[in-house]
């Protein structure tokens, strides 16, 4: 288990470094075609990122807690790492106490409206879990999204891993 | 040169925003297609006609994967309803079916006068007098092929029919667009139906055809809204905590069947769209979706997984007694009638893979259709033949459709961004 997650966190890194790599593609090219609104954008968001996370850190007491929750194929059952990291929000969340949504996900295969079936399961898992670890259930919304907003638009395993999902919010 | 660069982005992005563009491409058809011509229709008015009649027929035949149509400039004489022909110089080049015409314009539109010849027995078999509005000459000529498939094949055609289906893209600036378009079923005259920045799914037309009912996240949540197509008239129907998913119009138009979880897990209910009274049909802790109504409007077939993994029931809305319909297979999902209801189509995984497949009810006898792999959403033209489906092409979501024996199949590429959900018009 761990060394799938392990692998989650592997792809994911590799999808962000894509995702990255093929947005500086296009910063430059806009920028030498004379369009500055890209490219002006992107290097906002450059600075105001790291800028903003210093003090995210001294401020937001959930800084650094896991939010994505990932699930097996046609499974809603929470894995260990899950309800580890669950653990650590709920007690965040009992001292500190706010409303949160949770947003389920499925991967694409598979029909559309099982989908939306299935990742609401998924979503009222973690709720189920975070409400008997003491978290106000009135606090808690759950919605699902199905197949229809995946993390990562591909056919493959991995992406398919990556859309599982529960995401807290 | 960098300007240039330039312009062919704005270009594609506008390209990819304003239309995805459906086009046909034959995968496969019968081994011998009927041998048709159809010649160029003759314009009484001297002017220049509004739509290439002939050329959009042609299409169309060829298209159904049944007909063959000749090449215009293989034609040797150029024939019009009343005028002689020459069946010999037909009969040479293997023509079974001739089509001539002639078109005008009147006061109220246009009129096509239309002449089909067998021509192995060297006789008339149809002639008909074909009316549209001044700017639907699409239309008339849809409606041609329409009597010419008919009469040849005994089917009722499909080739003036539409259909709507999702589609999502990316802006400029990263944001996703959802679109509901609206589309002759040759991808033509596409238009937007609705658009929004959260998703859209699940559209389905109402049996007269005249609106449409779907889902969409626009208020933050899901909720199953109908609008009116000639108006654009919108009415959100349902509201509820969690799922509102599914929306399926009963044949008689008046009750629309959906899936909702305000109970705690997904449940099958049907609401009286005039009195928004619900009744719930199903009660069982496992997910109970995908509803769709048996042609005389007294059952329902949805996918559950009470017994374990998805399969396909039916319920009668009276006496909720319960049966199920699909065994084969450890995944059957989303169930489409056809208006007869002889056959279901649904999502069925073999292997690992999910196809589209089609049980004949009366013999209890399944086949799959697709051979690709991540194939889903069927639905089936009126006429009960095509099975049109969502499926994944060169890593893109792309319309395809499939003859319910599985002998012809087509695709609808588009040209940007990716395409699903297709729901076919009952008329």
């Amino acid at each position: 288990m761990k060394i799938m997650f392990k692998y989650l966190a592997l792809s994911f890194l590799i999808s962000v470094l894509v995702a990255c790599s093929s947005t500086s593609t296009e910063d430059s090219s806009s920028s030498s075609d004379g369009m500055d609104s890209s490219s002006s954008s992107a290097s906002t968001s450059g600075v105001g990122a790291g800028s903003t996370s210093v003090s995210d850190d001294n401020m937001d007491p959930e800084a650094g807690l896991e939010s994505v929750f990932y699930f097996e194929f046609d499974e809603s059952t929470l894995t260990a790492s899950t309800r580890a990291a669950l653990d650590a929000y709920a007690a965040v969340l009992r001292s500190s106490p706010r409303n949160i949504r949770l947003e389920g996900h499925a991967d694409e295969r598979g029909t559309r409206e099982y989908n939306i079936a299935l990742g609401e399961r998924r979503a009222k898992s973690v709720a189920d879990y975070l409400i008997a670890s003491g978290v106000s259930a009135s606090r808690i919304e759950t919605i699902s999204y199905g197949e229809e907003r995946p993390a990562v638009s591909a056919s493959t395993p991995s992406a398919w891993a990556q859309n599982r999902r529960v995401e807290l919010k | 040169m960098f300007q240039r660069v330039a312009v062919g982005i704005v270009f594609l992005f506008v390209s990819l925003v304003s239309h995805a563009q459906l086009t046909i491409e034959i995968t496969q058809g019968i081994d011998r297609p009927t041998q048709i011509a159809v010649v160029p229709f003759r314009w009484d008015d001297g002017g220049s006609a509004p739509e290439n009649f002939a050329s959009v027929i042609s299409e169309d035949l060829r298209r159904s994967g049944l007909f063959n149509a000749m090449s215009v400039s293989n034609m040797l004489s150029f024939p019009y309803p009343g005028s002689t022909i020459s069946f010999r110089d037909w009969r040479i080049t293997d023509t079974e079916y001739l089509l001539t015409g002639t078109a005008r314009t009147t006061a109220d539109g246009i009129e096509a006068v239309i002449e089909l010849h067998n021509v192995i027995s060297q006789n008339l078999v149809m002639r008909k007098t074909v009316y549209g509005g001044h700017n639907n000459g699409r239309d008339v000529a849809h409606r041609i092929a329409d009597l010419v498939y008919e009469t040849v094949t005994g089917i009722p055609g499909i080739f003036g029919t539409k259909i709507i289906y999702v589609t999502d893209g990316t802006m400029m600036d990263g944001s996703k667009r959802y679109r509901l378009m609206l589309a002759d079923q040759d991808g033509a005259r596409e238009q937007i139906i609705t658009e929004s920045s959260q998703p859209l799914m699940s559209p389905t037309w109402s049996p007269d055809g005249t609106h449409v009912a779907y889902v969409s996240f626009e208020t933050g949540r899901p909720a199953i809204f109908t609008q009116e197509l000639g108006t654009g008239q919108r009415e959100q129907l349902t509201n509820f905590r969690g799922i509102n998913g599914a929306p399926s119009w009963s044949p008689d138009g008046t009750k629309m069947a959906m899936s909702l979880s305000k109970d705690g897990n997904p449940e099958i209910y049907v609401m009286d769209i005039a009195s928004k009274t619900f009744e719930r049909i199903t009660n069982h802790f496992a997910i109970d979706t995908e509803p769709n109504w048996t042609p005389d409007g007294e059952n329902l077939v949805f996918t559950s997984d009470r017994g374990g993994r998805p399969q396909i029931y039916q319920i009668n809305l009276d006496s909720k007694r319960l049966r199920r319909i699909t065994f084969e297979g450890d995944y059957n999902a989303r169930p489409r009638l056809s208006i007869d209801g002889r056959y279901l189509v649904m999502v069925h995984r073999r292997d690992g893979q999910y196809h589209i497949a089609v049980q004949d009810l009366e013999l209890d006898r399944l086949i799959i259709v697709t051979e690709t792999s991540l194939d889903e959403s069927p639905t089936i033209a009126p006429n009960s033949a095509m099975v049109m489906y969502a499926t994944k092409w060169q890593g893109r979501g792309i319309l395809s459709a499939v003859s319910l024996d599985a002998g012809i199949k087509y695709r609808l590429p588009a040209q940007a961004g990716d395409v699903r959900e297709p729901a076919w018009s009952p008329n």
